[in-house]
């Protein structure tokens, strides 16, 4: 398998940088950058410092018994990503992408937020080294994930909502790349997903890949072997990515994406790339995207906002033409009912995103025998979306 | 190179005028007005006509743009029917007309399928504000034998580097974008614009346009001292906004364009 992606940041025919020209020498800055950065020792010293004694990485991998009993087939495994500081896997990058930002001495920060915990990971991050950061954010997020919200501004951010096009996540990176082009000498933009032009998809991915590669450890320690299955959801991409990466090379490994079936995706009302998109461009890079037949960005639905995107990372738009990664999806009803379920089963309330990873193993495991090993990832933890839910169901709180 | 973006600069050369690229959002608020206000900015003494075709997601523009792109997509128009209006305008005029539109409303169409029924219709160029010429190899090669020129931007922000690529891969003219932002932005920096200028001519014989941010004749006669073009979108763009329902809109903005020119340096 070559390195991925190439020197023009394509995988295969997705990728690239499709940008207005004022961003392509901010681009090409960040790309150096991180490739002197990449094999500068006092950089991956630093980040390893911060990756274990401020996110608590390592992260477990919790054998999760009494859902494995529940469904009599393989056994399941949940790569705790919901420990990390922040509650979501999402730091990982913001950390690795800030210390970026200080050795290019840049000394604002700005990024946007879907379901919030990229957001909170960024404003995170930022006021530990002391940055300024703002975070876009659409309106119609601002209200299904308030909690965040809140949790953004304590950390000293500023969030600027977003009242254009869907009011989500599309939004809000449209926002903040228009702020990177206007302020692109003073200010770096920490994307939160393996979305955007290149370098991005593939900086996020590595900062990403610790997930697998502690995965890959830990499960060769517990179980002498590798997993059978790795479950993750799909939204741009990056916690998928992040488990996966470490097992590309492992053919016997099969890996599904979970992205998000909204209502159904006969509905139309969905987030489901691979089953109703095809090839174009958004946002800087060529991938699969909901779009009508004049090339117009749909508009997409979830009930997590993490998973509500139009478009998917590139990296993945190959490895679902290879067949290398299964994409398949699960509906809001489903996601709900294994947010549920695993709250129930195994006292973890999932975040709405990672809910619809556990509804796929819901309908995997059963399929599967007692010998085999799914791992799927707990990309985050569900604390931001209990007011969502509770509302939902009509309780007040 | 396009014939009739060659002649137009090459005439107002020798005339010692600039050009007067006038930017619309088309559709807004509706083909049928675009295409008038087409013949009426002509008479008005826009040069060349920038048609801007709406897509969803415009990264590049800011809300007035934005909001226009809204509106001319509420309006039914597509990529399709703004070619029909080009086809129907040319046989009333035969003024430049470029078109302005995101990478992925061509991609949808093909690159192929889009230049060959750009060039019938009668378009003379292209502005793709999201596709620098590192990827423009896909639409270069049919835009190229169907002669459409392919216009690329050249930001404040470009390395020397850049700018020698940007002006080789130009044709037609260099879009210089004159400041680092958003379309509809405020000019801050009329020196360095200026400056950039220069540098650039070191490099290309192309003409040059300035674009991003001309709101008023002020702007447009400093520019025009510097530059062979001056492109105005937003200023214009606002002013139909804010006379949609009023059938003296056309003449309003004609009235504005013809300020715009008049302000502009000879010489």
């Amino acid at each position: 398998m070559p390195m991925l992606p190439d020197s023009h940041g394509r995988f295969g025919s997705y990728g690239g940088r499709y940008v207005p020209e004022t961003l392509m020498p901010a681009l090409l800055e960040l790309e150096e950058e991180y490739a002197k950065a990449k094999k500068d020792r006092r950089f991956q010293t630093d980040l390893a410092y911060y990756l274990k004694q401020y996110v608590g990485r390592p992260t477990s991998l919790y054998r999760a018994d009494r859902l494995t009993k529940k469904f009599g087939g393989a056994k399941i495994y949940l790569k705790r990503e919901d420990l990390c500081h922040t509650g979501a896997h999402k730091i990982n990058n913001a950390i690795g992408q800030v210390l970026l930002a200080m050795r290019m001495k840049k000394r604002r920060i700005i990024a946007e937020t879907g379901a919030g915990q990229h957001g909170v990971a960024t404003a995170t991050a930022a006021a530990m080294f002391g940055l300024q950061c703002e975070v876009y954010m659409g309106t119609e997020d601002m209200q299904r994930q308030a909690l965040n919200v809140f949790r953004m501004r304590l950390l000293g951010a500023t969030v600027t909502g977003v009242d254009a096009g869907s009011r989500t996540l599309k939004d809000a990176i449209s926002e903040a790349m228009r702020d990177w082009t206007t302020n692109v000498q003073t200010t770096h933009y920490v994307l939160g997903s393996v979305l955007g032009a290149h370098p991005y998809p593939m900086m996020i991915r590595d900062f990403q890949a610790i997930i697998g590669r502690e995965t890959r450890k830990q499960i060769l320690s517990a179980e002498k072997r590798l997993p059978d299955y790795l479950v993750a959801c799909v939204g741009g991409g990056s916690n998928s990515i992040g488990l996966f990466h470490a097992f590309l090379r492992d053919p016997k490994v099969k890996m599904v994406g979970v992205e998000a079936g909204g209502l159904g995706v006969e509905s139309g009302k969905h987030a489901a790339r691979f089953s109703g998109g095809k090839p174009g461009v958004l946002q800087g890079t060529m991938t699969y995207l909901l779009q009508d037949e004049n090339g117009q960005i749909n508009l997409t639905h979830s009930v997590s906002a993490g998973l509500d995107y139009a478009a998917v990372g590139p990296e993945h738009s190959l490895y679902h033409d290879q067949g290398r990664i299964d994409y398949t999806s699960a509906t809001d009803a489903e996601a709900l009912a294994a947010f549920d379920l695993l709250a129930r089963e195994e006292g973890i309330v999932p975040a709405l995103e990672s809910a619809h990873a556990i509804a796929h193993v819901v309908k995997l495991a059963p399929t599967l025998k007692k010998s085999q090993l799914i791992i799927a990832n707990l990309s985050g933890r569900g604390d931001k979306d209990v007011q969502q839910v509770a509302r939902m169901r009509g309780v007040s709180l | 190179m396009s014939g009739r973006l060659e002649t137009t600069f090459e005439g107002l050369r020798k005339n010692r005028q600039k050009a007067l690229i006038a930017y619309l959002m088309a559709g807004d608020p509706g083909l049928a007005e675009t295409e008038q206000l087409v013949l009426a900015l002509e008479q008005a003494g826009a040069d060349i006509i920038e048609l801007g075709v709406p897509f969803s997601d415009p990264i590049a523009d800011g809300p007035v743009i934005q909001q226009a792109a809204e509106r001319a997509l509420r309006s039914g128009t597509s990529l399709r029917k703004i070619l029909a209006s080009v086809t129907s305008l040319r046989q009333r005029t035969n003024i430049p007309i470029i078109l302005m539109l995101y990478y992925n409303s061509i991609h949808a169409m093909g690159c192929e399928e889009f230049c060959q029924a750009a060039k019938a219709a009668g378009v003379d160029g292209l502005i793709v504000p999201d596709m620098p010429p590192d990827e423009a190899r896909p639409l270069k090669v049919p835009a190229d034998a169907a002669g459409l020129a392919l216009i690329f931007l050249l930001a404040p922000t470009s390395t020397p580097s850049r700018r020698k690529l940007v002006a080789e891969e130009s044709h037609g003219f260099v879009y210089y974008v004159s400041l680092t932002g958003i379309t509809g932005a405020k000019i801050n920096n009329v020196g360095d614009i200026q400056h950039n200028i220069e540098r650039l001519r070191k490099v290309s014989a192309a003409p040059v346009a300035v674009g991003f941010g001309v709101a008023t004749p002020e702007d447009a006669a400093q520019v025009s001292k510097m530059a062979d073009g001056v492109i105005v979108g937003s200023a214009i763009v606002k002013r139909i906004a804010s006379h949609q329902q009023d059938p003296a809109m056309i003449g309003y903005v004609a009235e504005f364009v013809r300020s715009l020119k008049s302000a502009m340096a000879v010489g």
